[in-house]
């Protein structure tokens, strides 16, 4: 399995974001997406899960372009974003629960444990701290397994013992096979992660 | 199919632990109906002649206070983002959470509108004939209010714009609608009405799931 990113550009709203992003992520690699804000991270992550147009450019998956198919590109990746797509009446288990039956997968006690949520799992998320509403949403990686992790700002509101968890799991992740690409201001100190700086490819572009 | 289960369920759900929606839409329905009288008097041959419209009036507006939620909270809790990239194309996951919206929010008002049609002094005839006109128009109102809504997702406040849109392409249903008892009523075939009442619902079944979709996959961007 592989993400290959070919003269990726994006332009919002008539506002040139990055131009000609070229990146490549097989089984095994985290890549780690730097810059400053405003470089575009959040933009790439969103176009590589399929949320956003680009204006020009090629995203594939094992070779495929992924508009040519994207249900299949998608059921691959798990994307977490900037807000928490949980709903606040219900328990953690059971915004689980419901990702779980919509993906058509089956691992949400495992996710609970890997996430240390299962004394809180019956709380309503809306009485959740924001680090347990974080969890609770990076606990879907688990809970819906896929291969290609797009996770932006993951580790926000994390405490150390949790982001070292979540390291963790990440790590496990990669070495199972899967891939990551995440952008985060915080270094994670992930040794076999490679970079892709935003700001340098302004710098180049000019 | 599972997942389109799953997500009419959740909705199902998440409306009935999220009671203050449906008493806040069975009592505006409620009041606003009950207004009509104190406002024309209490000449019962009056009452019955206005009461299919009132009815059918007061369902609308009613079932419109709800539209905005249709999509609303998905889109603000990043949960509607992360449907689109599940397994359910769009146009479906538009349709379940039509299908929820007119199970939790109108259909409750179907249930109530006998009660309503006997205060307003509506033929026996008609208050059959009022639910059966409901049963077959109102998922227009959701259909097409799924757009108004889609459309609108991404505005702050979007509710007064969502309406000017929805509004006008109600008419139709409240035309039939209202025609139907008032038929039934006069003791004519009701029967070119609901024929009528049904297309339209078949109409917008076919169009509108696309078109909210089209709108939402423009508002995730």
């Amino acid at each position: 399995m592989s993400l290959h990113v070919q003269s990726l550009t994006c332009i919002r709203q008539d506002r040139l974001i990055f131009k000609s992003v070229e990146l490549s992520l097989s089984s095994g690699e985290i890549l780690w997406v730097k810059g400053r804000n405003g470089a575009g991270k959040s933009s790439l992550l969103r176009i590589l899960a399929g949320l956003l147009k680009p204006a020009s450019g090629i995203v594939s998956w094992d070779g495929t372009d992924v508009e040519q198919e994207p249900e299949q590109y998608q059921q691959n990746l798990r994307y977490v974003g900037h807000q928490d797509a949980l709903k606040t009446a219900y328990t953690a288990r059971e915004n689980l629960n419901f990702w779980s039956q919509y993906t058509g997968t089956n691992n949400v006690a495992a996710a609970l444990e890997a996430f240390q949520l299962q004394t809180i799992a019956d709380h309503p998320v809306r009485i959740l701290s924001a680090g347990q509403k974080k969890r609770s949403n990076l606990a879907r990686l688990i809970a819906c397994p896929a291969p290609l992790w797009i996770l932006d700002e993951p580790v926000s509101s994390l405490d150390t013992d949790y982001i070292d968890l979540f390291k963790n799991l990440l790590e496990t992740h990669v070495k199972a096979g899967g891939m990551a690409l995440l952008a985060t201001h915080q270094d994670l100190g992930l040794q076999s992660a490679r970079h892709l700086d935003l700001n340098d490819i302004w710098q180049v572009a000019g | 199919m599972n997942s389109f289960l799953a997500l009419l369920m959740r909705d199902m759900r998440l409306a009935y632990r999220q009671g203050s929606a449906l008493t806040m839409t069975l009592s505006f329905f409620v009041i606003a109906v009950t207004l009509f009288p104190l406002g024309v008097g209490p000449e019962l041959d009056v009452l019955a002649r206005i009461g299919p419209g009132v009815l059918w009036v007061g369902a609308l507006l009613a079932c419109l206070l709800t539209l905005d939620r249709i999509f609303q909270a998905d889109y603000e809790d990043g949960t509607l983002e992360q449907l689109l990239m599940g397994p359910l194309p769009i146009e479906f996951i538009v349709l379940a959470k039509i299908m929820a919206h007119w199970i939790t929010s109108v259909l409750p008002l179907i249930i109530v509108s006998p009660i309503l049609a006997i205060s307003l002094n509506l033929h026996s005839d008609g208050i059959w004939a009022m639910v059966i006109s409901l049963l077959i128009g109102t998922p227009v109102l959701s259909l097409i209010g799924a757009v108004g809504g889609a459309l609108t997702v991404a505005m702050r406040r979007g509710g007064v714009l969502l309406s000017l849109l929805v509004l006008p392409l109600y008419i139709p249903v409240l035309i039939f609608g209202v025609a139907s008892v008032e038929a039934a009523v006069a003791l004519l075939p009701m029967g070119p009405h609901l024929m009528l009442l049904g297309g339209l619902s078949l109409g917008a079944l076919v169009v509108c799931p696309f078109a909210a979709a089209a709108a939402l996959r423009l508002a995730v961007e």
